[in-house]
């Protein structure tokens, strides 16, 4: 089988550098970033840390010469879903295409181009240290699952989710995915933007009492606008945030929003606390403290072209 | 009035100093030895708003003060209490006016001495560009006013020296109502420039990001204003929409510590207003918030 990954970063490169192991699947990636794209064409897709590999990838950041695939794996950032997949959605004419990002739109975004969509979550988590190379920070499981308005048929979702497992990263098939979707959104909702306004790593955050409070009244919110939505949580995203803090886990990791912030990029806020918002004002659930944290990032953000 | 003791050369510091030496003997106790020596050596300058050298005397020893009618701390209100210990055992008779933002700087003063004090609150503003130079960019009043058993005519004296000076100024029985009008201002807009490092401007007074979590911190510190009995003297929503014009971005002197990387004044302004919620039982959940935020960025740097 073929697979492109669509946006090739961290989350991308652990996809394709691991599928791409596999006999029987040939890999593509499609990423904007030309010196990433070549230094994968010249010497591999390279992996560190959790995993090793080095990996045959076939990477583009011409879209236009992607070939036909059976599956796309869409790993950007979520405010560049809607771009990335119209450029790609040719490849995908009769394939399915799964999104493993943050947040909350990105298969509605991918649904826009392409009709056999695949809801996911992946929990796996990496940096990329440099062109072509990876460093795999943390393990964890995938869940796919079909998109409910525009679904690829069960078959195809089990397909690549089979293949993922066999290539060392554990991935479920399952009949909804909104759970661990919701899970990690909520996770990610009420850790990533109190360590970008702070500026602590996620365990000193949690070190904090008062802090530590916001982020459950920020968790106890995502869990009743999930509720609402008849989504049923896998788990309490609560004991992710105190596992997280753990020092051999996440203590001393700055959460993505914070390296975002850091760098002065724009960050997924419009897709976790703005959608949990945004879900929450459709269905009459309040929520003051994810709207605050919405108003604070996008006025960091509005501070860079200020000043 | 012969003598008057302004203690900390910040920005209204210096405004206050330079202007008050026109019309009485002005000693600025400084912190820094180098700032009282440049001060007594060359003047400070006064540029903007009004261009003049003011000829002052200047000192960083506490001991080497002698007396005063007034003295006026000045300092950040994160620095008050030291500047107290500095005038204590002076001028038991003397008036002490403070003027920092938000709640909390006369108790610090009680703490070091008997002397009557004089609460104040001001609205100009100016830049300090070096130890010798200040630019008045914020010709706006000072207002004044009684604190525990302090006169009347004590606060009108210095009402008369302010306004002989040619600063504005204005006198009021109660400074309460003033006080918390600015004070909701600086805890909402001030803490949320702080958190998000935007200059006060067009963002702040929009409907909903961050103008709309403008508006709904200070609906909750209003809340706390009228549970304890205040009513403000000023719309702290129509305070915030009238300073931003077009084209117009002020970073908050809480944003200039941020940058500079200081400790902020966090305690005295959205942190009093907590902590009056508490002593009153009114619920502040985002107040709460903001100042847990704060509070940890100060951390990250300091």
């Amino acid at each position: 089988m073929r697979v492109c990954v669509v946006g090739c970063g961290a989350v991308g490169s652990l996809f394709a550098a691991n599928l791409a192991r596999l006999d029987d699947v040939e890999v593509w990636a499609y990423d904007l970033d030309r010196a990433h794209v070549q230094a994968i064409n010249d010497g591999g897709l390279r992996l560190s840390g959790a995993g090793e590999a080095i990996a045959e990838v076939h990477a583009t950041s011409d879209a236009s010469t992607l070939p036909a695939c059976d599956f796309g794996v869409v790993a950007t950032k979520a405010m560049h879903t809607a771009q990335a997949i119209e450029a790609c959605a040719h490849a995908f004419r009769h394939g399915s295409v799964g999104s493993v990002q943050n947040g909350i739109g990105n298969e509605e975004a991918i649904a826009a181009h392409v009709q056999r969509v695949i809801r996911g979550t992946t929990f796996p988590a990496g940096i990329v240290v440099a062109p072509g190379h990876v460093r795999w920070d943390v393990r964890g499981e995938s869940v796919l699952g079909p998109f409910e308005p525009s679904p690829a048929p069960t078959p195809e979702i089990e397909r690549l989710a089979d293949a993922c497992t066999r290539a060392d990263m554990p991935t479920r098939a399952v009949a909804d995915a909104r759970g661990p979707q919701w899970r990690k959104v909520i996770f990610n909702a009420a850790s990533n933007p109190v360590g970008a306004v702070t500026g602590l790593t996620h365990g000193r955050v949690c070190e904090r009492p008062d802090l530590r409070g916001l982020v459950s009244a920020l968790v106890d919110e995502g869990k009743a606008v999930a509720a609402a939505q008849g989504v049923e949580l896998d788990q309490d995203p609560e004991s992710l945030i105190d596992h997280a803090a753990r020092p051999d886990v996440a203590y001393e990791h700055k959460a993505s929003m914070l390296q975002d912030v850091e760098a002065k990029r724009s960050t997924e806020i419009d897709y976790l606390n703005g959608a949990i918002a945004r879900v929450g004002d459709e269905l009459a659930v309040p929520t003051p403290f994810n709207e605050m944290m919405t108003a604070l990032v996008k006025g960091l953000e509005a501070s860079w072209s200020q000043s | 009035m012969r003598t008057v003791c302004v203690v900390g050369a910040g920005a209204i510091g210096s405004l206050i100093a330079a202007h008050l030496s026109r019309v009485v003997r002005v000693v600025v106790l400084t912190r820094r030895d180098e700032q009282a020596a440049a001060l007594a050596e060359h003047g400070l300058r006064v540029s903007g708003l009004r261009e003049f050298t003011a000829g002052l005397e200047a000192t960083s020893s506490p001991a080497a003060l002698t007396a005063f009618e007034l003295a006026i701390v000045t300092t950040k209100a994160t620095d008050v209490s030291e500047a107290a210990q500095a005038l204590e055992g002076h001028s038991e008779e003397a008036v002490i006016m403070t003027i920092q933002n938000g709640l909390g700087a006369e108790e610090l003063v009680r703490q070091h001495g008997p002397w009557p004090i004089v609460a104040g609150t001001t609205l100009m503003g100016g830049t300090r560009h070096s130890d010798t130079h200040v630019e008045f960019e914020l010709d706006a009043p000072t207002w004044l006013g009684p604190y525990e058993g302090t006169r009347h005519e004590q606060v009108e004296r210095v009402v008369s020296l302010f306004r002989s000076a040619g600063l504005q100024v204005e006198g009021f029985s109660d400074l309460a109502p003033s006080r918390w009008s600015k004070l909701v201002f600086n805890a909402s807009v001030g803490t949320i420039s702080a958190l998000t490092e935007l200059p006060h401007s067009a963002p702040f007074v929009e409907h909903e990001g961050v103008g709309g979590l403008v508006r709904a911190v200070i609906s909750e510190v209003s809340t706390v204003a009228t549970a304890a009995g205040i009513q403000l003297a000023e719309d702290p929503w129509e305070l915030n929409v009238r300073a931003v014009d077009d084209d117009y971005a002020h970073p908050p002197s809480i944003l200039l510590d941020v940058w500079a990387r200081r400790r902020t004044e966090v305690d005295f302004n959205i942190g009093a207003i907590v902590r009056e919620a508490d002593r009153l039982d009114v619920a502040v959940p985002l107040s709460r918030a903001l100042y847990a935020l704060l509070k940890a960025k100060e951390s990250s740097y300091t």
